[in-house]
């Protein structure tokens, strides 16, 4: 072996600054909205402003003698082909899925339900013919609230009821558990429904030529996309192209196959044009499917030591008008992760999922995860409280240690790796812990209005959505592997095909350091396609931090494809065998003869020439492969938020935020705090600022960025981040990062403003905790004194 | 989302200006900035057939010293507020409160005189100019006449501006150096409009509150005077706690709306506490 | 239809507009400055801003007929032969992951240095009250403005 090669690795840990940057920091974009093709028109939709209605009567003809208008459709005029929007995970047996037509027919079910569309020669006029269409409605009433939905006499949303599901799981003898425990806490939680508010709204572009479309969409799934346009919308799957160009985040909310996708399809179909809509922001709030919305009755028993005997779980789920694509799933995400990193005697846990007329919720950041650590982590601080010892150290003497991994949980997942301690430790040291403890117990001790309270998670998580197998045992449609291919150019520069499809998470960088490391080839010679079911027609796409996780083994996979092929042509051009060779930093040299050596490079122009192939070896150097773990993954870490809370106003501000996350090897530590930022930050927004609100009628109050309040920089602290590392099971070692920090923060936070008013008599506030909640709980423990 | 259509007309001087908003009548609407009118016009809940456009009347804008008082152009923008000298020195109540409306790029466009004549309960400027003793200076089909600021605000969005009427100036009278001032503005998010804003003036006089003045930020359909708590802080001890009691008062005589972000008894209470910050901040306690 | 005159980064352009053209689609859509995106409808997000004779305003709520006369400058402007060095510290420090709210932040944060050259951190998270990140939760881009800051820009 040569002395001079760089180490092989040396790409993985390093902080490269992004290859995507360069188009997004000058403005040349590709968004979606940005593409305009030769005789493209407009689409604007007609949307019910009824929660819950029969529709009677739709005449679009009015607006179709307005300027510019080329074509109007109800949902009428669909009917024989738009079908129903897919739900990919019935959950049990006898789920109720309900029929979900991409355009209303005959009964709308949420404010924002599309009931017609207008074609027209650009936007505005669009627009304008909305006003122009007449809908006849008999009002129905609105069902709003999931925990009366299932009385009797309740208002239905659906002919077969309100209920869609129920699912169960039980592990170890919770009776037992909970019978004469010395201990037994039991709380509910408010999940509040959230909008996901990824910066760029939906938009979509559909062309057709001949039998073929092709769609343009701001999608995190292009390839499931394609196959539902084709298993659904009987669009035959080799005539069907979707291209996911830019996409400005996602967060779940384009982890979907919308209404407005397929009618764009169809629509275009019909006028024989392209069509493009792109909708506002109003309009996302109302219709992108929202998050969370969960009710959480939780019990935990615990012996007088603080030893957990047994966690029991009734939530209960909103899920909205329809089952979207994962909607019934979302809750299950959780269902396995109340239990969290603490060893327990029993485990049970039932969700029941129910209609009502809103729009449907499905995946937002997290998914379940953050629902169930919000829970678990909360009720810990309760249990701690009720025991009177420490938070901290209750978690300490449940928590799995690290010597005890690998670990199988009551709730049956294994986790492979962790080590709560060192990163509880390190958590800790950079918060000052103590110190702040010590400003606490003096601020209380002075009566100071403004209090200090400290909030801790210990969260673990199940990400990288994954085991093909596991999903299928869950009823999960589809499966969770992904895919990848190399292609090692005659030059010696390599292409990189990935079925991932990045919206933001810098896989273009990330993908090229990890080939860069493989293939023992300079990052910059990697270029990384994806997001075009044309260039990459394999996929499961991004979503539930699976990219890294099972997308980045694929490469590993498909790079070995390469070397070993490379290996054996390398072979013939140093006459030698190719078990005498050795491959490290991108050459490959004879053992016991490093002057005997071919680069990576050298192979790829001689395959090319393909002068003196071994016989059988055909002159290519690419290869496809595809990756489908055993197991989820599982990064954990110790947030610590500090709060400082103002009594008189209910005002709480975050002080500090210490973050310290173990997601495994990190191939870009600069990515990855960048994922944790952005994640704490909206966990942050869950427990502090935002909630999509209803009024009794079904309205949307939170239609706008004026009344869903997004956090700015002004509202958000600085974060303080620091990383421990246990290896998962995997080649690369990898965990996933997208979602840690959402899971991680808003427990966190909560914790911290019920620490700093526990004193008072304060033991829960309803998230978001407005300052005007805020104020009340202190109120209300004070007796209701001023 | 997208306007619906309408004429447009940007004069070069205010009679023409005057004219053509009398001629459009009650579908006429005034845009000098934008920045409240612009997101009520992509909504489609404003749908004006004409808009007079102020952009053309150089002469509304900027801050003049007319001795006594400052005459300021009805289309001076935020960011000028927070940045005149003349207002820093003489009204920098003004410039503070300015410096709280939306965000930079939003106070580039938006003036002093849209956000009083849109008169939105929950902009700040209202309350700033009330407690100020303000006077509209408004140019209309009969001519020019004043306004007190005490007067202009009738009800919610709706001012004494009569038909055909534009706001082209506000007159303020220049406080002295031993007037101490501050805004108190609650809201959730740096961003969001005020939940209770509270415009604080004092005249501090031998370790005494001689006069205060305190306007309230969307504490009901129209700004307010907290007389009250003017009546209680004048002569009180410039201490927090004379005033936090003076402040006790703060809600009397208002109506406080319900929304998403405060129920009224809440923003009651806001209005005491703030009010009586903000009176402590004034006369520099 | 009005008739307008415009300067958009350095190029003059003459159009005749309908007075309700936003002028954001009229960057957009009419000069083909697709670089400045839409947000929102409430000019609470930001992503639109660019420099309208010299000073930051959210394009969505401004009309193109009031823009008639003045000097716009977008994000595919405020390059001048190299990077601006706003530009170069939003990539060198990690300031965006989707970027659908990065020509706004950035044009955003030129025009903050521009009013105020060296600015605290808090006081670079209030000039940027009025621009919405869902990605990065702001760290990096106050980082990033830091660093411009310190590298200095231009007036």
């Amino acid at each position: 072996m040569t002395t001079t090669t760089e180490a092989p690795g040396a790409e993985l840990g390093k902080a490269r600054l992004r290859k995507e940057d360069a188009r997004l920091i000058t403005g040349q974009t590709n968004w979606t909205d940005n593409i305009k093709l030769p005789g493209m028109l407009h689409m604007a939709f007609l949307r019910s402003p009824f929660a819950h209605a029969r529709i009677t009567r739709v005449d679009v003809s009015g607006a179709l003698s307005q300027p510019g208008v080329i074509a109007a459709f109800s949902g009428a005029d669909f009917a024989g082909e738009q079908g129903s929007l897919p739900c990919a995970w019935p959950v049990t047996a006898d789920i109720v899925i309900p029929a979900h037509p991409p355009m209303a027919v005959d009964e709308v079910r949420y404010v924002g339900e599309a009931i017609a569309v207008v074609v027209a020669r650009d936007r505005y006029a669009a627009a304008d013919a909305l006003a122009s269409i007449d809908v006849d409605y008999e009002p129905l009433p609105p069902v709003l609230d999931i925990r009366t939905a299932l009385d009797d006499g309740a208002p239905k949303v659906h002919e077969a009821g309100n209920k869609s599901y129920e699912w169960v799981f039980a592990s170890g003898d919770v009776d037992a558990a909970f019978r004469d425990a010395p201990v037994v806490v039991e709380r509910t939680y408010r999940q509040q429904r959230l909008i996901p508010c990824a910066m760029e709204p939906r938009a979509v572009v559909a062309q057709w030529l001949d039998d073929q479309v092709t769609l343009w969409s701001a999608t995190q799934i292009p390839h499931v996309l394609r196959f539902a346009l084709s298993a659904f919308f009987g669009i035959p799957e080799q005539n069907v192209r979707v291209v996911a160009p830019d996409v400005g985040g996602g967060f779940g909310s384009k982890l979907q196959v919308t209404a407005e996708e397929v009618l764009a399809v169809l629509v275009g179909r019909r006028v024989g044009k392209a069509v493009k809509w792109t909708e506002s922001r109003s309009e996302g709030n109302m219709t992108v499917h929202h998050g969370r919305d969960q009710w959480q009755r939780i019990r935990i028993a615990a012996d007088r030591d603080g030893r957990i005997r047994g966690l029991d779980v009734d939530l209960l789920a909103d899920m909205g008008a329809y089952l979207m694509l994962v909607t019934p799933g979302v809750p299950l995400l959780g269902a396995f992760m109340f239990p969290a990193i603490y060893k327990m005697d029993a485990y049970s846990f039932k969700c029941t999922g129910i209609f009502t007329t809103k729009m449907p919720t499905d995946a937002y950041r997290g998914a379940g995860r953050p629902e169930a650590t919000f829970a678990i982590e909360r009720i810990m601080d309760e249990l701690a409280a009720e025991i009177g010892i420490e938070p901290l150290e209750l978690r300490e003497r449940n928590w799995i240690k690290h010597e005890e991994f690998p670990f199988t949980t009551i709730a049956g997942l294994t986790y492979d790796s962790g080590n709560y301690e060192a990163a509880t430790a390190m958590a800790k040291e950079l918060f000052d812990y103590d110190g702040l403890r010590r400003e606490q117990q003096e601020r209380n001790d002075r009566g100071d209005p403004v209090r200090l309270g400290i909030g801790i998670s210990t969260f673990t998580e199940m990400c990288g959505l994954a085991p093909s197998r596991v999903l299928g045992s869950l009823s999960y449609g589809a499966g969770g592997w992904e895919s990848a291919s190399i292609r090692m150019l005659p030059t010696g520069k390599v292409e990189v095909v990935t079925g991932s499809s990045a919206h933001g998470q810098g896989h273009e960088t990330a993908w090229s350091q990890i080939v860069a490391d493989q293939l023992g080839v300079p990052f910059e010679d990697i270029r990384v396609l994806h997001g075009d079911t044309l260039v990459s027609p394999r996929g499961m796409d991004t979503y539930g931090s699976r990219s890294l996780a099972v997308g980045g083994l694929a490469l590993v996979g498909a790079c070995d494809k390469v070397v070993a092929k490379a290996k054996v042509i390398a072979a013939a051009m140093l006459e030698a065998s190719p078990d005498d060779l050795e491959f490290s930093a991108g050459r490959f040299s004879v053992r016991g003869d490093p002057e005997a050596s071919k680069t990576i490079q050298e192979v790829a122009l001689a395959t090319f020439a393909a002068h003196a192939l071994p016989e059988g070896v055909e002159p290519s150097l690419d290869s496809d492969a595809t990756y489908d773990p055993d197991n989820f993954s599982f990064p954990h870490g110790t947030h610590l938020c500090a709060t400082e809370v103002d009594t008189e106003t209910g005002f709480v501000k975050i002080r500090s935020y210490v973050a310290v996350d173990d997601v495994g090897v990190v191939v870009n530590p600069m990515i990855v705090e960048g994922q944790v930022h952005g994640g704490i930050a909206q966990g942050i927004a869950q427990a502090l600022y935002e909630e999509g609100v209803y009024d009794d009628d079904g309205n949307l109050l939170t239609t706008t960025l004026a009344d869903y309040l997004v956090p700015s920089a002004a509202d958000l602290p600085s974060y303080v981040t620091g990383r421990n590392e246990t290896q998962a099971s995997n080649r690369l070692g990898v965990k996933g990062v997208g979602e840690a920090g959402t899971i991680a923060s808003t427990p966190a936070v909560v914790n911290a403003i019920i620490d700093a008013l526990r004193p008072l008599g304060v033991n829960d506030i309803t998230m978001p905790c407005t300052p005007e909640r805020v104020w009340r709980a202190v109120q209300s423990a004070n007796g209701g004194a001023a | 989302m997208i306007p619906a259509k309408f004429e447009y007309v940007r004069p070069s001087s205010l009679d023409e200006a005057v004219s053509a908003l009398a001629e459009g009548g009650d579908d006429a609407k005034v845009i000098a900035g934008g920045q409240s009118l612009m997101p009520l016009l992509r909504l489609r809940l404003a749908y004006p057939d004409l808009l007079v456009d102020l952009g053309g009347l150089e002469d509304l804008r900027g801050v003049t010293d007319i001795g006594g008082d400052l005459l300021i152009g009805a289309r001076t923008t935020h960011y000028q507020l927070v940045h005149d000298p003349l207002i820093a020195e003489h009204c920098g109540l003004l410039a503070q409160a300015a410096g709280t409306v939306a965000d930079p790029a939003v106070r580039h466009r938006g003036t002093l005189g849209g956000s009083l004549a849109h008169a939105d309960p929950a902009g700040d400027l209202p309350a700033v100019v009330l407690a100020l003793n303000g006077t509209m200076i408004v140019s209309g089909p009969a001519g020019q006449r004043e306004i007190e600021a005490a007067d202009f605000f009738v009800d919610y969005l709706t001012t004494a501006l009569g038909p055909g009427e534009i706001l082209t100036g506000i007159r303020v009278p220049k406080l002295g150096n031993d007037w101490g001032y501050r805004y108190e503005k609650f809201h959730r998010t740096a961003q969001a409009w005020a939940i209770v804003g509270v415009a604080a003036l004092a005249r501090r006089s031998n370790g005494q509150v001689a006069e205060a003045r305190v306007g309230l930020t969307n504490m009901g359909p129209v700004p307010i005077r907290a007389a009250a708590v003017e009546a209680a802080a004048a002569g009180a001890d410039a201490n927090a706690a004379a005033l936090t009691a003076a402040a006790a008062a703060a809600a009397e005589g208002t109506n406080p709306p319900a929304d998403l972000h405060g129920a009224p008894d809440y923003r009651s209470h806001l209005a005491r506490v703030l009010t009586g910050r903000a009176l402590a901040a004034a006369a520099g306690v | 239809m009005t008739h307008i005159t415009v300067m958009v980064d350095g190029v003059n352009y003459a159009d005749h507009v309908e007075p309700r053209l936003l002028l954001v689609h009229y960057l957009r859509e009419v000069v083909g400055k697709t670089g400045t995106p839409i947000g929102c409808d409430t000019s609470n997000c930001g992503a639109c801003i660019v420099l309208m004779d010299g000073v930051s305003v959210k394009s969505c709520s401004v009309l193109a007929v009031q823009a008639d006369g003045s000097d716009i400058t977008t994000i595919e402007g405020l390059a001048d032969g190299e990077l601006h060095p706003v530009q170069r510290a939003f990539h060198e420090e990690h300031a965006l992951q989707c970027g659908y709210c990065t020509p706004g932040m950035i044009m955003a944060a030129a025009d903050l240095l521009r009013d105020n050259p060296h600015p605290t951190d808090e006081e670079i998270r209030e000039g940027l009250e009025g621009n919405l990140c869902r990605c990065t939760g702001y760290e990096n881009i106050v980082r990033a403005v830091r660093r411009a800051a310190e590298a200095g820009v231009a007036p």
